[in-house]
């Protein structure tokens, strides 16, 4: 199962790193997010730097959307996942593969977003150990529960429209939680912080037990 | 010796709709077969449902051996597929799609190098991503992987389509050596002139049924056992 | 002519409707005319006498969702039946929980002086209510009847898991600010007491037999409809085995 894992990890980020779509396109389109929530607060800094931090979640949602569906469609176009399936791939090692990678490519694109957030927003960043826990605790659970999602849609033609749907729902407590985190750590409070941090371990944990077993069961006759 | 295939009233279902409606039929180890039959006759979804992609409704089924209904997902890999599409990742190149696919062999990249030799995929070719390939050179990466993973069941669908005389030379090639090896193969094809000299005997199909005929084609499964 | 034949599950549905509609009409005669109205509500307050047993019922019809998904996952249990009780359950709790974010919004506007508060139950509820509707967008996704059971149960399990993670999340992103104001038990004890407190429990009987009916009713037509389409199934497959004739 690790195996697999490691092999289609490396195999999705080969295909990023061959067609660069989260570098040059995921990642530009959520720097263009968290510009427009600029123009939508006004220039006044009294206004931006309160907000940056949901914004920057914000951001981080609308562009893990993309990158589930892109994730997704790399598996469904050209049959693949037909020949995944044929190769014996265990299912379970699938989705940690998967997750891995596009865990990893969120992570590189937070990392973007928060130099920028910090520009654009005029915020310091501050207690980095906090906002660093938080970014991976709340990916796992974005690209778990958004996973499972991809999966549950990925032979289906509305995928693109009923993803969001299904996905920003459930992924709501994330948002919260991490927007919160980063409020504690950016005003130097970060004591405040601890509890919303193990809500995204809890959140991340349930959701990457029930994508790891409930994966191979929704790809199986897809 | 046991069949090879052995199917009983297969029914499969997609969505409501009965791809195969009751197919009956026995293939020996090591025949050669010819599929025919109009689009649309269930030719494609027998394939699949073969390589154990596709669930079944009702009847029994075995291939080489496994229970379709129970373990369908072991006789995978002992399957070699090529399917209109590549089953291939279009953004990787040959050579990273045979590694990928053989992780399980010690000397994946030895054992793909002499598969893409074997095909004619070579130098830039080889580097190119799939999806830039044309469609003869596609179906070449595809023919590759099943070169690297030998298996003892071929199921090729419309292997001729979209291929040169040059690849029809080396995909023919390829049948008759599998075959001389002992694998049991199923070609599903509109084009009787390119499989007719390949074959051991043909099975016609027609609204998601084997077309029960004795007189169609040549008996000659027994030889090749 | 031939006499209509009532089955066993057809008396049950008639009885739970009696019931339902019986109970209901009570608990509007004493909700809207034995009562008194409120001494700060004014007849505002009427509205306690549907709204809680709202609540109840989308309550119970999740709960119900996710027991039917998770029968039906379970190998052992594995029934289609228990799909198409999900899907039914699944439909009369979002139409109840649309239900219940119209009357608090009608309580809310008079009582806190707007239709809307972030509220941590109300915030809840509203995701509740998005997170089904796109449950049940998914189930109306056209596939193998199989495949799609096995989607809908785990999206249900997915939906359900969320809905506590997402309550203490908007508590405590809330209790930062201000604390909780609707259901406050010392100051809801005041106003309920008497033939109010009576009426509020009629309403809840009378909602939890109108559930029940729905979800049978629901249920049925669902189960009809899956005779149909099993009949049209296997006339396909005739028509198919025939084009090979």
């Amino acid at each position: 199962m690790l195996r697999d894992a490691l092999a289609v990890a490396r195999k999705d980020l080969k295909i990023e790193w061959a067609t660069r779509v989260t570098a040059l396109q995921v990642v530009p389109f959520a720097v263009v997010v968290l510009l427009l929530f600029g123009f939508a607060l006004g220039p006044d800094p009294q206004r931006l730097e309160p907000a940056a931090p949901g914004a920057f979640w914000l951001a981080v949602l609308l562009a893990a959307v993309l990158g589930i569906t892109r994730a997704m469609s790399i598996e469904s176009s050209a049959g693949a996942i037909d020949g995944l399936r044929l190769a014996g791939f265990d299912s379970a090692g699938v989705f940690l593969g998967k997750l891995l990678a596009l865990g990893g490519e969120l992570v590189f694109l937070e990392f973007i977003l928060s130099v920028v957030t910090a520009i654009v927003f005029g915020v310091s960043l501050a207690g980095y150990l906090w906002l660093v826990s938080a970014t991976i605790y709340a990916t796992l659970g974005i690209v778990a529960v958004g996973l499972l999602y991809g999966a549950l849609l990925v032979s289906s033609r509305v995928r693109e429209t009923l993803l969001p749907l299904l996905f920003f729902p459930v992924i709501a407590p994330v948002l919260i939680a991490g927007t919160k985190v980063w409020q504690a750590a950016l005003s130097h409070h970060p004591s405040g912080a601890s509890s919303w941090l193990e809500m995204l371990v809890v959140f991340g944990v349930i959701y990457l037990a029930i994508g790891t077993v409930a994966f191979g069961p929704l790809l199986e006759d897809a | 010796m046991n069949p090879a295939i052995e199917l009983r009233d297969v029914v499969v279902f997609a969505g409501g709709f009965p791809l195969l409606s009751g197919v009956t039929l026995t293939v020996e180890p090591g025949e050669v077969i010819h599929l025919a039959g109009a689009n649309g006759a269930g030719k494609t979804s027998l394939l699949r449902t073969l390589a154990g992609l596709a669930p079944i409704r009702s009847g029994v089924a075995r291939v080489l051996g496994f229970d379709l209904n129970l373990e369908r997902q072991s006789v995978r890999q002992e399957i070699g597929f090529i399917a209109h599409e590549t089953l291939l990742y279009e953004d990787l190149d040959a050579r990273e799609n045979l590694r990928f696919f053989l992780r399980n062999i010690d000397d994946a990249t030895e054992v793909s190098a002499r598969a893409m030799q074997r095909v004619g995929l070579l130098g830039r070719l080889a580097q190119t991503p799939i999806g830039q390939l044309s469609t003869g050179q596609r179906r070449r990466a595809a023919l590759a992987l099943l070169v690297a993973r030998a298996p003892g069941l071929l199921l090729l669908d419309e292997p001729h389509a979209g291929l040169d005389a040059e690849g029809r030379a080396l995909l023919d090639g390829l049948v008759r050596e599998f075959a001389a090896a002992g694998a049991t193969v199923l070609i599903s094809s509109h084009e009787e002139g390119y499989v007719t000299p390949l074959i051991d005997r043909i099975v016609t199909m027609a609204g998601g049924c084997v077309v029960p005929s004795a007189s169609l084609g040549f008996l000659g499964g027994t030889d090749a056992s | 002519m031939e006499k209509f034949h009532y089955s066993r599950a057809d008396k049950v549905q008639r009885l739970l409707g009696l019931g339902a509609i019986a109970s209901l009409a009570a608990t509007v005669w004493l909700g809207l005319v034995t009562t008194p109205p409120d001494e700060f509500m004014g007849n505002l307050v009427r509205l306690i006498y549907i709204h809680p047993p709202l609540a109840w019922d989308a309550f119970i019809a999740y709960g119900m969702n996710f027991l039917a998904s998770l029968a039906y996952l379970w190998p052992r249990t594995r029934d289609l039946r228990w799909d198409q009780l999900a899907g039914a359950t699944a439909e009369v709790g979002v139409l109840f929980t649309g239900l219940l974010l119209v009357t608090g919004s009608l309580w809310g506007r008079p009582a806190w002086g707007t239709w809307w508060t972030w509220d941590p139950l109300l915030t809840t509820t509203a995701l509740l209510f998005v997170l089904y509707l796109g449950y049940l967008a998914l189930r109306r996704v056209p596939d193998d009847r199989e495949l799609r059971a096995r989607r809908s149960a785990i999206a249900a399990l997915v939906a359900f898991v969320d809905v506590p993670v997402v309550y203490f999340a908007v508590l405590w992103w809330k209790s930062l600010h201000q604390a909780p104001t609707v259901l406050n038990p010392t100051t809801n004890k005041t106003y309920i007491h008497g033939s109010m407190a009576w009426t509020l429990l009629l309403g809840f009987i009378a909602f939890t037999l109108t559930y029940a009916w729905m979800v049978m009713i629901r249920y049925r037509i669902g189960a009809g409809e899956e005779r149909t389409h099993e009949d049209e199934v296997n006339a396909s497959l005739l028509a198919r085995q025939g084009e090979g004739r």
